[in-house]
């Protein structure tokens, strides 16, 4: 079964001892951002069970956090998935139009990965960045004002980057 | 031009550093506080101010760390409010990308005052590169002497911490917060008993927003009575303005509460009047929970008087004719724009995000989510309007948190006003595909601003 390395495991110690003696479940949700990240994207049942063994509580633990925030994949998704806000002030400058050319471009509907595995699309309500509207997520990173053009520079980005990783 | 508090120097060259913000006289209420001043001391200087807490609620400050308990030997905690989520609302983020150092000062006095030596940050967990800048910002003040143990020898210990959420509306509900910094679901809870006697691990707890923190640090620089002159009435200070929608200047602004509406809207100072040459057709002025008011109620009160951009001036008239501060997420339609459309995307937004303890917001925000997605794509009934009604009103207010109302009020408001926009769709679902209701009579009488630069 897979393991956290020895310099993730620290950083788990680190955040364990932010805590009062024995509330190191509050380490839980900084726990499974790390274990995302470091098992392709997502959260399987094997690694919810890893980090409950890590943090000392019962799996049901992890799992109804898991399934409670948005931002925890239950199943794997692509190498970059596009997050697109689609709520009112999104809305209103334009995000439907946006989110309907990365489906054609991408030839998939909201929820689904190319079958290259490259890309997920996901619609995603508010991230905070309605000023700079329309916008997605991608990785750590917001992409604000978004156009088509910008939608097709982000694709050929992610391209390149996903030949010069591999 | 409006007085800056709190983002005077947030465009300073290299103030996300630690030197840079030093040299332009930062820590320095730290110095005050610590040095000169005992914690109960501080919370009375932040009472004076009148600083009302700036997540939404508008709650006296002081008054609330005044609430703390202080049971002998009980440790109690500082939580930061940083899970802004508010659709419409971005103004924390912009505080802590520019300026953190700000926030990590107020923090410190803050947690001075209250007597927390383990004070958290919760973040919302998509803004990730935030936490990045937040650490540093904390690490630089820890190798300065701001934080750790005996802080500038007064015996006084400090930590702060950054925690990510994980997307998730409901955790900027205090309780919901709490909920999740302890590593569960962000189920509220029922209070009493509140967080000042039993929060975090069932000790007392403050939590406050990153914007009613950073004030901490004027307030103590010049005085609580002094902060109290700025702005009108009981909305003293300063408070960000988060500007979205259809203008010409979106952006994060910061305002003394003495200007209007329709100044804040047409003048280049802030959102530099509608954009593409549109007219005004509505507007959310405090975050999408508080009710949206057409042009004609937005800029002049149902007396006539100019709306003015502070707590009681927005609020005047109740919810029949007024709407909320709140967050201060300030979303603008202009006449192209769709209430029906908008108003739906806010109720997707809601049942989205119900954390689903209760019945009525769990199921009322998916109906009512259902019936707004029928009259948008004409499918709907001249019944289904009344039926919105009766069920936004069985929410509100039968709910243990407040996303029940927050969910509720946005739909009320729409068929309040908007009611004619509703039964036009339904009349006439197929018109209602292709084009839009338009701007109507509740329409801008055209603004003397606006007038003046078209």
């Amino acid at each position: 079964m897979a393991q956290f390395s020895a310099e993730k495991l620290a950083k788990v110690n680190e955040i364990i001892a932010r805590y009062p003696q024995g509330k190191q479940k509050s380490a839980l949700i900084p726990v499974l951002h790390i274990a995302q990240e470091e098992f392709g994207g997502w959260l399987s049942a094997e690694t919810m069970d890893y980090v409950a063994s890590i943090l000392k509580i019962e799996p049901i633990e992890v799992y109804e956090v898991a399934t409670f925030y948005s931002m925890y994949n239950l199943k794997p998704v692509g190498k970059y998935v596009f997050e697109v806000c689609q709520t009112g002030p999104c809305m209103l400058n334009g995000s439907d139009d946006i989110i309907e050319y990365i489906k054609n471009k991408l030839g998939i509907k909201v929820g689904e990965t190319t079958a290259d595995g490259l890309f997920t699309l996901k619609t995603v309500e508010c991230l905070g960045a309605c000023g700079y509207a329309p916008m997605m997520q991608l990785g750590k990173h917001y992409r604000e004002h978004l156009t088509k053009e910008k939608i097709d520079a982000i694709i050929d980005e992610c391209e390149r980057n996903a030949v010069t990783n591999n | 031009m409006g007085r800056k508090l709190l983002l005077e120097k947030a465009h300073v060259p290299g103030i996300r550093n630690y030197d840079v913000y030093r040299r332009e006289g930062g820590y320095r209420s730290v110095e005050k506080a610590l040095k000169t001043m005992s914690p109960d001391q501080v919370t009375e200087e932040v009472k004076k101010s009148g600083l009302r807490g700036r997540g939404g609620a508008g709650f006296p400050a002081g008054m609330k760390w005044s609430f703390l308990a202080k049971p002998e030997g009980v440790p109690r905690y500082l939580v930061c409010n940083a899970d802004e989520s508010e659709p419409g609302t971005f103004k924390d983020r912009y505080l802590m990308e520019f300026i953190p150092h700000l926030l990590v000062e107020g923090l410190i006095v803050a947690s001075y005052a209250l007597g927390s030596g383990r004070t958290f940050i919760y973040i919302r967990g998509e803004y990730a590169w935030i936490v990045d800048i937040l650490e540093q910002a904390i690490a630089e003040a820890k190798q300065n002497g701001w934080l750790g143990k005996n802080i500038l020898g007064t015996g006084f210990d400090c930590e702060i911490y950054v925690q990510r959420g994980a997307g998730a509306y409901i955790c900027g509900e205090e309780t919901a917060l709490i909920e999740s910094l302890e590593g569960k679901r962000g189920n509220p809870r029922i209070k009493p008993p509140f967080p000042a006697v039993k929060g975090l691990w069932d000790c007392p707890t403050v939590v406050n927003n990153v914007e009613t923190i950073a004030a901490v640090v004027p307030i103590i620089n010049i005085t609580g009575e002094e902060y109290a002159k700025i702005g009108v009435g009981k909305s003293t200070g300063t408070k960000l303005i988060s500007a979205c929608g259809n203008i010409n200047k979106p952006g994060v602004y910061e305002i003394d509460m003495t200007i209007s509406v329709e100044e804040f809207i047409y003048s280049d100072e802030y959102c530099g009047g509608i954009a593409h040459g549109k007219r005004l057709k509505a507007c959310i002025p405090g975050g999408s929970s508080v009710p949206i008011l057409p042009a004609n109620l937005l800029l002049k009160t149902a007396k006539g008087e100019n709306r003015m951009m502070n707590y009681e001036s927005l609020s005047d008239g109740g919810f029949a004719t007024g709407t909320m501060m709140g967050s201060g997420g300030f979303i603008v339609l202009d006449e192209d724009q769709c209430v029906v459309r908008h108003t739906l995307t806010l109720a997707r937004f809601y049942r989205h995000e119900s954390c689903g303890q209760c019945s009525p917001c769990r199921e009322g925000t998916g109906w009512m989510e259902k019936i707004l997605k029928n009259i948008e794509y004409g499918k709907g009934k001249k019944s289904d309007i009344d039926l919105l009604w009766d069920i936004q009103r069985k929410i509100e207010g039968n709910t243990i948190c407040p996303l029940g109302d927050a969910a509720a009020w946005p739909v009320a408001a729409a068929i309040r006003h908007f009611r004619d926009e509703f039964e036009w769709h339904v009349q006439y679902p197929n018109a209602a595909q292709n084009r839009n209701y338009g701007i109507a009579h509740y329409a801008d009488p055209l603004p003397a601003a606006a007038a003046k630069t078209s």
